[in-house]
């Protein structure tokens, strides 16, 4: 008999990051580290540094458009038959790895886990983990737009050569990397030495996680201009560094916050509305949602127009039963996106 | 080797079972294939080798296998190595290799002995008196086929399906456009419909004759099975909770009519194959069942019972006295008919 479906499926962890980054040598230590793991591996046709594993795959990153009428509606045509074909040999891995080349978007990679049935059903996207040259990082999120995004993007930011850089430029850059994403985790590394359980099995998309990344929530209020400021008691640990706060002038987060709870029948619509017409622009979306008359917590994730909700748990008597949102994005209209929340509450 | 007829009309209680009377086969890999050498079973496995009548395991391939296809006297294998076998009563051999050993996705065998194959984006073909010929898809192929008649090859790519006519020296290529990517190929018996799967739940077909489209969609998930009855008056198709057969007898095929839906069911349909003579599909599904359906009056027989591992592989002899089939977890088996 099958084993339960999520339990049984491959998790795909994808590992972006501008040239020269250190994605390679993230790769190789993962590889080479003694935790018994099989590891396949998708690398994309560039990558000329040697790759010391068995199962190693060249894919050439054919970005393909869903015939939907959709035009962030993007699949990776390349890992929809690798994918296929490896799961013929399933037994012989663990978990899947694909290292995308610098310049990719990483969301048609992760939007292959939710479009294709095929790919969905046999395997899970695991964490988006983008690696960020310290000592570059700055520059490239002026002039280079795929950099913006893969921080964006991420799930797990690893700050690299962090050796290179003077203490202070290193906070103004995770600053700067706050300011584009509230709720990835970061970690400051030296040729890319990180725990790798850092890195891998951490469940990014899996709505029952979603509970465990909200500390992270706390740090979106406190670099954004959200107008609540009550629970500035939770302690962060950036406060009084000092810390300058960066706005990117392309790329926001949103976060909203309330703690009345919200109609589901003003919210659904109002939410698949805003994918439908702002989803081009947002790149991710999180959210734990308070419904009135609703004992359970409802959690939800999205990527650009595809959206994954569900109940999560019954709310403990010890949690307040707020409702939050973190949207990232380009070009977001904060301002009719605060009021169309607004407008959902109960 | 019993010989029962598919003369089914005693079948009027709810499906009736043919299921002990199957031999049945099992390995520890995935089936992903099932082909007949004259009247041997032959099953291809996920990794490395083939099944030969179900007991002799020959290992050829240096890792997964990724494509196969039969014409009853010999099996065509592309694999993850890189690598074209031919397998026929007598053995097997390499037919032969990608130079950058990336993966042979594709295969077709074609009249003549004519065999094609593809690596990324480069379909070859090896005609049996000719040279091999290339052509360079404008994608990755994600899918071959050889017309009915003439020497022409059927190739799916992105944004839409190229005929290729591999002998016509300095002839284009003809390209049929459709947006979007399309993951598999078939052609009409009668040579007049082109008929792609796409990554959407849906079918995309041309009419040769004046390109024009045909979207048949309605499907809950991808198509991955197509397979043309025997009159070719049908076209089988995998993808729903049903079997669903388009129906191409007029010259206007499947336009502004509705398919034949068949065999409702709780599971989804994995796989699809006609029967070689009479109106008859063998049918897998998601949860393990094999059926044979009539497509007169949509009769049932039971094949296989269900076991949660979806049915993977399905294949007639050519003669059409056996079904061979397989599951992703490795049961196999026969049923004499």
């Amino acid at each position: 008999m099958p084993a339960p479906e999520s339990a049984s499926k491959i998790p795909v962890t994808v590992l972006t990051g501008y040239l020269g980054a250190g994605k390679t040598t993230l790769l190789n230590r993962i590889l080479s580290e003694p935790h018994g793991k099989k590891f396949a591996v998708i690398v994309n046709e560039f990558g000329e540094i040697g790759i010391d594993n068995d199962l190693v795959v060249n894919a050439d990153e054919e970005v393909f458009e869903m015939n939907n009428g959709c035009i962030c509606c993007t699949v990776r045509g390349d890992l929809v038959r690798i994918i296929d074909g490896l799961m013929r040999r399933k037994g012989k891995f663990d978990a899947i790895i694909v290292e995308t080349t610098g310049l990719a978007d990483p969301a048609p990679v992760a939007q292959t886990f939710f479009m294709d049935e095929a790919v969905g059903s046999k395997t899970k996207l695991d964490a988006v983990v983008t690696v960020a040259d310290a000592k570059w990082l700055t520059d490239r999120l002026k002039d280079a737009p795929e950099a913006k995004n893969q921080i964006a993007f991420a799930d797990v930011i690893l700050i690299n050569k962090t050796d290179l850089v003077a203490p202070d430029e290193l906070r103004e850059l995770e600053a700067r990397i706050r300011a584009l994403n509230p709720y990835a985790r970061l970690h400051r590394t030296e040729r890319a030495n990180v725990d790798i359980n850092e890195v891998l099995g951490r469940n990014a998309f899996d709505l029952d996680r979603i509970l465990e990344i909200e500390p992270s929530f706390l740090d979106a209020d406190e670099h954004h201009h959200d107008h609540n400021h009550d629970h500035h008691d939770h302690g962060h640990h950036h406060h009084g560094n000092g810390l300058k706060h960066y706005h990117d002038e392309e790329m926001q987060s949103v976060s909203l916050k309330t703690d009345r709870p919200l109609n589901p029948d003003k919210f659904f619509p109002w939410i698949q509305d805003l994918v439908a017409k702002d989803g081009p622009n947002i790149l991710r979306c999180k959210g734990i949602l308070s419904f009135k008359d609703d004992p359970e917590r409802f959690v939800f994730q999205g990527v650009h127009m595809i959206l994954d909700g569900d109940h999560q748990r019954p709310w403990r008597a010890d949690e307040n039963r707020d409702s939050r949102i973190v949207f990232i994005g380009r070009s977001l209209p904060e301002d009719r996106i605060r009021e169309g929340f607004e407008n959902c509450i109960a | 080797m019993r010989t029962a007829s598919l003369d089914v009309s005693d079948m009027q209680a709810p499906l009736p079972s043919l299921a002990d009377r199957v031999r049945h086969v099992d390995v520890d890999a995935t089936i992903v294939g099932v082909h007949f050498l004259g009247g041997t079973p032959v099953f291809v496995l996920g990794e490395e080798a083939l099944l030969y009548a179900g007991e002799r395991r020959i290992g050829i391939h240096a890792g997964a296998i990724l494509s196969s296809a039969s014409d009853g006297t010999r099996i065509v294998t592309g694999g993850d190595d890189g690598k074209l076998f031919e397998i026929n009563a007598d053995g097997h051999r390499e037919l032969a290799s990608d130079d950058k050993q990336r993966w042979i996705d594709q295969v077709a065998l074609g009249p003549e002995g004519a065999v094609a194959w593809s690596a990324a984006k480069t379909v070859h073909v090896f005609a049996r008196k000719g040279d091999e010929r290339r052509f360079d898809a404008p994608s990755t192929v994600a899918g071959l086929c050889f017309a009915p008649k003439g020497f022409r090859l059927a190739i799916a790519h992105y944004n839409g399906a190229t005929l290729w006519f591999p002998n016509a020296a300095g002839a284009q290529p003809e390209r049929l456009e459709w947006k979007g990517s399309h993951l598999g190929v078939a052609i009409s018996p009668d040579g007049k419909f082109l008929i792609t799967c796409m990554q959407e739940p849906m079918l995309h077909g041309w009419r040769l004759a004046d390109s024009k489209h045909m979207r048949m969609s309605g499907y809950s998930t991808r198509v991955r099975s197509l397979s043309w009855t025997a009159d070719g008056e049908h076209l089988a198709t995998s993808g729903a909770e049903q079997l669903i057969l388009w129906p191409f007898d007029g010259k206007d095929g499947p336009m502004g009519r509705q398919p034949k839906i068949l065999a409702r069911g709780e599971s989804r349909v994995t796989v699809v194959n006609c029967h070689p003579r009479h109106p008859v599909v063998a049918v897998g599904y998601a949860d393990g069942a094999v059926k044979l359906v009539r497509i007169d009056d949509d009769a049932l027989i039971l094949v296989r019972e269900s076991d949660g591992s979806p049915v993977s592989a399905l294949g007639w002899d050519t003669a059409g006295q056996m079904l061979a089939f397989g599951t992703e977890s490795g049961a196999g088996g026969v049923l004499p008919l």
